[in-house]
């Protein structure tokens, strides 16, 4: 699959911080890509440069194999992490305001219908919920049909019912076969949505690839959770633990001899939970520091 | 020019259905003019004024006057204003602004306007009998300007200026901030076309608010408008333009509203005490009536007020045109070049 969009050793620095760092990568066509991190690692200095709204200290940016010139903005989508429109204006008239923007837009009502905003289509935009503004914000980001689509933390500040219903949206919009360019936070987010991602620390990728390749190159086994006041490894204990919390957490490769081990102690097993790596746990891996610090 | 008209029709949509800012568009001018009127009505009917002609250097009536003349200057609560201009002053009596204009020479004529009652009392008294003491009578036609009628056009104007600088300038700031700017950005349309769309909307709903304005005040206080609607509406346009591309450059890159609203009242206020709108600067300090020819509203106020009082056309108010005409460039010139998203 040839590139949609690409950046070479990307470097903004502002005064007193360097944001991002040399980023290089690049998002093949139909994709859906994840930037992820925490706050402050880069993410949106590094999209907003690709977006043409911040101009970099160095490095370049190619779309379609060539620096973006007047008909990106056509043939792109972008919704903000934060934002806000006209005042007094419905849903609908948001709509259509932002169609009038572009040589070539979708119908109103297909645009509507796709991030299902029947229910509030007569609202004045300032009284939406916020699950409500996104979704309004992505049909802004979708009037125009766009190639790629940029979502910046698209579910900040969403209740958990809200989130997923935003997940099952975005997933129908890559059933398109549009090309999504996505930063988060969240690394749940990033692996039910993402085909590839690129995880950033301190303005720089410390590792990419698909969540599953990421996850196997880095781990093998599981973690076994425990309530801490069940168990306190002693000295000598064979397996690597870790604490969060309440719950210690042990990573083996072979569950059965763990078990085995820990029974053999009189360790209770009542509150015992398995758990699959995942990509929160490999940013605690890579880092050394945990992803909402 | 699709991305032109949606954004046109949006920021109308925004300012009309903002119901509290379009009735203080409408409130704040009415409010000031019957207020003022209320106030100042009762002070100018306590003195007489008589315009002196061919007085002494030193302003006084000198010894050539004739005795009559020189009994009459005696009198008291009649406030004399030695002028150079007959013709001037003769306008002024058309206009009631002058009660009577004495000439003072031993040619004794005065001009009075029959329709002011003023003028009558004033000329019985320079009689100071039942004939006319030798005097040479004349009469001037034309109708009283009272202060409602001096004070509209600058009423009208600071209107103006107040929803031109805010509607426009503290818009702009707000989008910045609450980052609409930034969606816009996002976008395919161009700061020009934001820019444009923002004048063309606030000249729009700046003519609807004052012609609604000047059309109800008319039915209500029948105000003098002796020159034309064409050319008033021109000036008018003019000095919302001028207003408009000033608070455009304002917020070109102003990135807090406290900022903003500080920066609009320090052009605001200013404007509004020293461009002439309540009271005439005539008689002002030198340097001030010189700080007042940088505000656009002085030379906006000024070309209105001829046009409607005097019935001056543009052939007489171009330099105040050419000077709002010339303001414009330099702010919209530098606004474009300075505008950030």
């Amino acid at each position: 699959m040839p590139a949609i969009l690409e950046v070479r050793n990307l470097v903004k620095h502002y005064p007193k911080v360097r944001a991002v760092d040399g980023v290089s990568f690049a998002v093949e066509e139909g994709v859906c890509f994840g930037l992820l991190g925490p706050n402050g690692a880069g993410k949106t200095t590094t999209v907003e440069i690709m977006e043409g709204l911040t101009p970099p200290t160095s490095g370049e940016v190619l779309y379609r194999g060539r620096p973006p010139d007047r008909a990106f903005k056509q043939e792109v989508g972008i919704q903000f992490q934060s934002t806000a429109l006209q005042d007094f204006l419905t849903t609908r008239e948001c709509l259509e305001l932002f169609a009038q923007f572009y040589r070539r837009s979708l119908p109103i009502d297909e645009v509507v219908q796709m991030c299902s905003l029947q229910d509030f289509i007569g609202q004045d935009n300032r009284k939406l919920s916020g699950g409500q503004r996104q979704r309004l914000f992505l049909a802004l980001a979708l009037i125009n049909d766009p190639l790629l689509l940029f979502l910046d933390e698209p579910t900040t500040g969403m209740d958990p019912q809200a989130r997923q219903n935003f997940w099952q949206l975005i997933q129908s919009i890559k059933a398109r076969g549009k090309t999504i360019l996505l930063t988060t936070h969240y690394m749940e987010e990033a692996y039910v949505l993402c085909d590839e991602v690129a995880i950033m620390d301190k303005g720089r990728i410390i590792a990419q690839g698909t969540p599953e390749a990421l996850l196997m190159a880095h781990f093998e086994g599981v973690w076994l959770e425990l309530p801490r006041e069940s168990f306190a490894p002693a000295e000598g204990f064979p397996w690597k633990t870790r604490v969060t919390g309440e719950i210690i957490g042990i990573h083996t490769a072979n569950m059965n001899e763990t078990l085995h081990y820990l029974m053999e102690r009189n360790v209770v097993l009542t509150d015992l939970r398995v758990k699959s790596p995942t990509l929160e746990d490999l940013f605690l891996e890579l880092t050394g520091h945990e992803l909402r610090s | 020019m699709r991305a032109f008209y949606a954004l046109f029709v949006a920021r109308n949509k925004e300012f009309l259905r903002d119901r509290a800012t379009l009735a203080w568009n409408f409130l704040f001018p009415i409010l000031a003019v019957f207020a003022l009127a209320l106030i100042f009505s009762g002070d100018e009917r306590d003195v007489y004024k008589v315009a002196l002609v061919g007085v002494a250097p030193d302003g006084t009536a000198g010894d050539h006057a004739p005795p009559p003349v020189q009994a009459f200057l005696k009198t008291r609560y009649v406030k004399f204003v030695p002028v150079e201009d007959l013709a001037e002053a003769q306008e002024k009596v058309r206009h009631h602004q002058f009660d009577m204009v004495l000439d003072v020479t031993p040619a004794t004529r005065y001009w009075v306007n029959p329709e002011n009652p003023r003028g009558y009392f004033l000329e019985r008294v320079l009689w100071g009998g039942g004939n006319t003491n030798g005097f040479a009578r004349e009469e001037l036609d034309g109708r009283r300007i009272r202060y409602v009628d001096w004070l509209l056009p600058g009423i009208l104007g600071i209107n103006m200026t107040f929803g031109c600088l805010w509607g426009v300038g503290y818009v702009i700031v707000r989008y910045r901030t609450a980052h609409v700017l930034r969606r816009l950005m996002a976008s395919p349309v161009t700061a020009f076309q934001f820019i444009a769309a923002q004048i063309a909307s606030r000249m729009m709903l700046v003519a609807f608010v004052t012609t609604v304005l000047f059309v109800g005040m008319d039915l209500v206080l029948d105000f003098i408008q002796l020159g034309s609607l064409i050319e008033l509406a021109f000036m008018f346009a003019l000095g919302a333009v001028c207003h408009i591309a000033l608070g455009i450059l304002i917020a070109s890159r102003t990135q807090s509203q406290e900022l903003a609203g500080g920066l609009l009242n320090l052009a605001t206020w200013p404007m509004m005490f020293l461009s002439g709108v309540w009271f005439s600067l005539e008689g002002s300090a030198d340097w001030l009536v010189a700080l007042a020819q940088i505000f656009p509203l002085t030379h906006l106020v000024n070309a209105t007020r001829q046009i409607m009082l005097d019935g001056a056309t543009l052939a007489t108010v171009w330099p105040e045109a050419a000077i709002m005409a010339g303001m414009t460039a330099v702010f919209l010139a530098a606004g474009s070049a300075l505008f950030r998203w």
